[in-house]
């Protein structure tokens, strides 16, 4: 299994029945193939749509994509809505979890995935409105990127919110911030706390119920 | 009453080049492209944009920014348009990044006539730099300011020849807002019918925001 493919896994066993769901574009949008059989959970776009299929090709239809653009269809029960509406879901407290991809999160659980500063400058799109408003957030990335840790003692790149995220899932680990610090809940399989440590920038504090992902390899 | 259905050419002759426009769409779904090249067909020029994003080079108002028609752009997005991007770098374009729902109230309330948003989202964070915060029951909150223009330029599924709109799944997005926020509204529509053919519940515009329509495909 590729390292995406396991991150993808491990997040989609958080969503329950019936939960409200947005995707980040990029590595979260797999989670939605892996949803636990008798778990029905309800994908929105923030574009204006609840009830969205994953990507599809044929049947285009061109007034229906995901934030990506990529098309998509409305499954039976969906509705759609305006931005304002769909962002009144966001930040009123309707949205039961966000996944989310990261460039960089921090000890205090802060996540950063909006900009590079001379280098990258997309804009942050929906990202800030989901961090701050979603009920539960969780990151989605790898665990580090081209030999540099991605969780870091405070990040150097701009915050997408000062809100504490509720997950951090990564090709190596699954760590939970706390009051306390980055609580290190469960390791890929295959993976050492030793290297999990060695491959994060900040202190850990490793849970006495650490336990492997629950992954099928 | 005035006819509103006019022609494309009519209707984008009435924007002067410096202009502030309102322009619907998400990465161009929904976006009245047609409206959009024709500005680039008539030259207009130094034009503010307000719109969710950027859409990519060769794609609805991307190709705005492509020919160096915008002097100034207040959106969400622009990590699909690299035109953007180096522009913005050169200093030959003003970007103003928005949080996407901070953008969606914002326009709304230049619409509804309110005199601004609390929000949340940009809190402790470079959103924040030069904004008013104030704390309601503890929470710190942006004061954002509401967003109007000259002209607001929106795309439709239907449209009936009072100006009343449909808008079809994920193409409504931002139209609706724009709709309340423009001085002049010029609606671009796939299907123009005659008054009656859309039943009141199902109109999400209604005819008297909207001063011009347009058809989508040239007839």
């Amino acid at each position: 299994m590729d390292e995406k493919t396991l991150i993808a896994k491990r997040v989609a066993l958080e969503l329950m029945d019936g939960d409200l769901v947005n995707l980040g574009i990029g590595l979260p949008t797999l989670v939605a193939r892996y949803v636990p059989p008798g778990r029905h959970v309800f994908f929105q776009s923030e574009n204006g749509i609840v009830g969205m299929s994953g990507p599809i090709t044929g049947a285009e239809n061109h007034d229906l994509t995901d934030a990506g653009g990529s098309p998509i269809s409305a499954l039976p029960g969906a509705a759609s809505f305006d931005s304002a509406f769909s962002f009144g879901l966001i930040r009123g407290g309707h949205l039961d979890v966000t996944v989310l991809g990261g460039l960089q999160v921090d000890r205090e659980g802060r996540l950063a995935n909006w900009m590079v500063p001379g280098k990258m400058v997309p804009g942050m799109g929906g990202a800030m409105d989901l961090v701050t408003g979603a009920r539960r957030v969780i990151v989605a990335m790898q665990h580090s990127a081209k030999g540099e840790a991605k969780i870091v003692e405070r990040c150097v790149l701009p915050l997408t919110s000062v809100r504490r995220v509720d997950l951090v899932v990564t090709d190596l680990a699954v760590i939970e911030p706390t009051d306390a610090g980055l609580v290190l809940k469960e390791t890929a399989p295959g993976v050492t706390v030793e290297q999990v440590i060695a491959n994060t920038g900040c202190e850990l504090i490793v849970a006495p119920d650490l336990r492997s992902m629950p992954i099928e390899g | 009453m005035k006819n509103k259905l006019i022609s494309l050419e009519d209707a984008v002759a009435r924007i002067p080049d410096g202009a502030s426009l309102l322009i619907g769409g998400f990465m161009a779904v929904g976006g009245p492209n047609r409206l959009v090249d024709e500005l680039i067909r008539q030259g207009k020029r130094d034009l503010t944009i307000i719109a969710n994003d950027t859409a990519r080079p060769n794609n609805g108002l991307g190709k705005l920014v492509v020919e160096k028609l915008v002097r100034r752009v207040v959106t969400s997005h622009i990590g699909l348009n690299p035109e953007t991007q180096k522009q913005m770098i050169a200093g030959a374009i003003e970007v103003e990044l928005v949080p996407q729902g901070t953008l969606a109230e914002r326009i709304r309330a230049g619409g509804v006539g309110l005199g601004g948003v609390l929000t949340a989202t940009g809190v402790g964070t470079i959103v924040e730099e030069g904004k008013r915060t104030v704390e309601i029951d503890g929470v710190t909150y942006l004061l954002e300011m509401p967003i109007k223009a000259d002209f607001a330029l929106v795309a439709a599924k239907q449209a009936d020849l009072y100006g009343n709109l449909t808008y079809a799944l994920t193409a409504r997005n931002f139209n609706p807002l724009m709709a309340m926020a423009g001085a002049t509204v010029i609606a671009e529509a796939e299907d123009i019918l005659p008054v009656g053919c859309i039943p009141p519940d199902a109109v999400m515009t209604p005819s008297v925001l909207v001063d011009y329509i347009v058809a989508a495909t040239p007839r």
